[in-house]
């Protein structure tokens, strides 16, 4: 039942790469605030993702106290995103970074330094600092960042690969605030990984980042907070794939008249 | 069932009737599930002893419980499972303890966070909207702070330390269960299971020797003590990150809770989580802001990994754990079910996922 694993490995399969590591599906899903473990594990089985984020601050506590829940999400047979979520300075992130490492045995780490509380708007000058620390130590960064394309250049000079701009504040489910911006990001990185993370809060969000050409979308609480999250991952999986199909399809343009699609001209004319 | 023991001639000189029928239980663990389960098999005539570790009951993560007999609220984001037990466990304390008010339960959201109370609305029922006259109305000290809020008029609360203590006096005194403290019996061998027929596993995630898919999840709390602001029932305060609640003490007292961690670590309570309840109950009324903090507490509940209760029987021993932020209200409807699995041989699927009939 997993469109998303029908493509995987097959010709003409159209896969996404982070870092030397080949996916082939476009939903990466963060694994906080789902009512239990057990429909976690639904909604993770029903995305088809294959990359799942998860935040290690809190859960941590001393000496691997939150080792239970971290080996029912290893044991999906998912790839492990650790994040830095809540962070507010360079240090912290930096050393998050070092733990999840250190936890998850990943150089992946998605960097979150967060500069403001009510929007959860990332801190791009932080941002940039811990990227570059953390790229030159040897982690592979994906960093949460704004659709700002000087940053997003001083990210890539950083040694990022990826790029992860917001499509709103996170958790608000407003979808694509600034479509214009997300849009020019495109233009400006034709070849890196683009992925839409935080804002989305339904499947047509996250099909129209994806008819943008962006590359996949990262989301939580669209899922996690619905009535059931399993079939809003289901949801969100198919809305995914039909944006990157359309995308790939070469959509056609929008224009201001109607144009009809069978010729007026020469038209036979039925007598009634 | 019949061989001798001292047990057996306890009761014979007692003069008891039925001691051949007389099932010898003993329950492991004083908790809340560990005390409900009690009753539920001596108020079928069995002759119970409770073991616990600590030199008195209720002193695990019962301790720390809010207390709030809300099984509407708690549909919000718990299957519904949970608010069938609840109403069944809410009616079980009304009726067993005494101080249990019932005077509904009040969910609240800040002006920007009314999408949360719209969708807290939208999952589940027994509530009605209400404005901020009848918020008033209803909670006097919170006049002109909210203009809207979801009262649950049927739900309940009680003093979880207080209620397990009466729970307590009245197992010892009116239904003679035994009081085994101090005793750590992990061993089924060990002299105090020894001669029983049948073992009521209650010991919570200790249990994890047994129960290798339970799981610990951190809950950390604090009790306010004012006298500026007075509540009547408990009140939960919408956050997408931090949810709270408040739950009446009586004197001035409220307790504040709690925190829910994916982790395993006993009795640390982190600054974090102090200051993240704190500036959301000091959201709720500035009042809290200036009380004295009488309490910190933490400690680790039991949790199945979708988060729901499980009665298991093996053998002679009945488990009933997982009861994860459910204390209270699910403590009571599984005992009651434990009792019937053990006397009658029943069968209860909704929370027996390993149908061992062998017995």
């Amino acid at each position: 039942m997993d469109a998303m694993n029908m493509n995987a490995g097959t010709p003409g399969a159209d896969p996404l790469e982070f870092y030397g590591t080949q996916v082939s599906s476009r939903l990466l899903l963060g694994t906080a605030q789902y009512p239990s473990p057990a429909i976690l594990a639904d909604a993770i089985r029903a995305s088809g993702s294959q990359i799942v984020t998860v935040s290690l601050r809190r859960e941590s506590g001393v000496s691997k106290a939150g080792q239970s829940f971290w080996s029912l999400i290893k044991d999906l047979g998912v790839k492990v995103l650790p994040n830095t979520a809540g962070c507010k300075t360079v240090k912290e992130a930096v050393t998050t970074a070092q733990m999840a490492r250190e936890l998850f045995g990943t150089p992946w780490v998605k960097l979150e330094v967060i500069g403001e509380d009510d929007t959860l708007q990332p801190d791009v000058f932080g941002l940039v600092e811990a990227a570059r620390i953390l790229c030159r130590d040897g982690f592979e960064v994906f960093p949460y960042t704004t659709e700002d394309l000087v940053v997003a250049e001083k990210l890539v000079s950083a040694g990022c690969e990826v790029l992860m701009p917001w499509g709103a504040p996170i958790g608000s489910g407003r979808g694509l605030n600034n479509p214009y911006g997300l849009r020019s990001m495109r233009a400006h990185f034709p070849r890196i990984p683009l992925v839409v993370d935080a804002g989305i809060g339904l499947p047509s969000h996250a099909a129209a980042a994806m008819e943008l050409g962006y590359d996949a979308v990262l989301l939580n609480t669209a899922v996690a907070k619905a009535g059931d999250p399993a079939r809003m991952a289901r949801a969100f999986a198919r809305a995914i794939e039909a944006g990157r199909e359309a995308f790939v399809a070469d959509p056609m343009e929008a224009r201001d008249m109607a144009a009809p699609s069978t010729p007026v001209m020469g038209r036979a004319v039925l007598a009634d | 069932m019949t061989s001798p023991n001292s047990y057996d001639t306890e009761s014979t000189q007692a003069g008891k009737a039925n001691v051949a029928n007389e099932m010898r239980v003993a329950v492991v663990g004083g908790g809340v599930a560990g005390l409900t389960c009690a009753h539920a098999f001596a108020q079928r005539g069995a002759r119970v002893t409770l073991i616990e570790r600590r030199a008195a009951t209720g002193q695990g993560c019962s301790w720390f419980a809010g207390g709030m007999l809300a099984p509407w609220c708690e549909r919000e984001s718990a299957e519904p499972l949970i608010a069938e037990l609840g109403f069944e466990s809410l009616d079980y304390w009304r009726r067993t303890v005494p101080d249990v008010p019932q005077e509904g339960s009040l969910v609240l959201a800040p002006p920007r966070d009314l999408p949360d109370l719209k969708r807290f609305s939208r999952r589940t029922e027994g509530y009605e909207w209400i404005d901020g006259a009848r918020i008033a109305a209803l909670e006097p000290d919170l006049e002109g702070r909210f203009d809207q809020g979801l009262f649950f008029p049927t739900e309940a609360h009680l003093e979880p330390r207080k209620a397990l203590a009466a729970l307590t006096t009245k197992l010892t005194g009116e239904f003679g269960v035994r009081m085994a403290y101090e005793s750590d019996v992990v061993d089924d061998e060990s002299s105090l299971t020894a001669d029983a027929d049948i073992v009521v596993d209650c010991r919570g995630l200790a249990a994890r020797d047994r129960l290798a898919d339970l799981r610990g999840v951190k809950g950390e709390m604090l009790v306010l003590f004012t006298r500026e602001i007075a509540l009547k029932r408990p009140v939960r305060m919408l956050h997408p990150r931090i949810p709270v609640y408040v739950v009446p003490r009586g004197d001035g007292h409220f307790m504040i809770g709690a925190t829910s961690i994916e982790n395993d670590e006993r009795g640390r309570v982190t600054g974090r989580s102090m200051l993240e309840l704190l500036s959301a109950v000091y959201q709720l009324h500035p009042a809290f802001g200036e009380a004295e903090i009488t309490e910190i507490g933490a400690d680790v509940r039991p949790a199945f990994p979708d988060n729901l209760p499980r009665i298991r029987k093996r053998g002679r021993t009945i488990y009933v754990n997982g009861l994860y932020r459910h204390g209270f209200l699910a403590a009571p409807a599984l005992a009651r079910r434990a009792a019937e699995v053990a006397f009658e041989g029943a069968y209860f699927p909704e929370v027996m996922d390993e149908d061992r009939r062998e017995w």
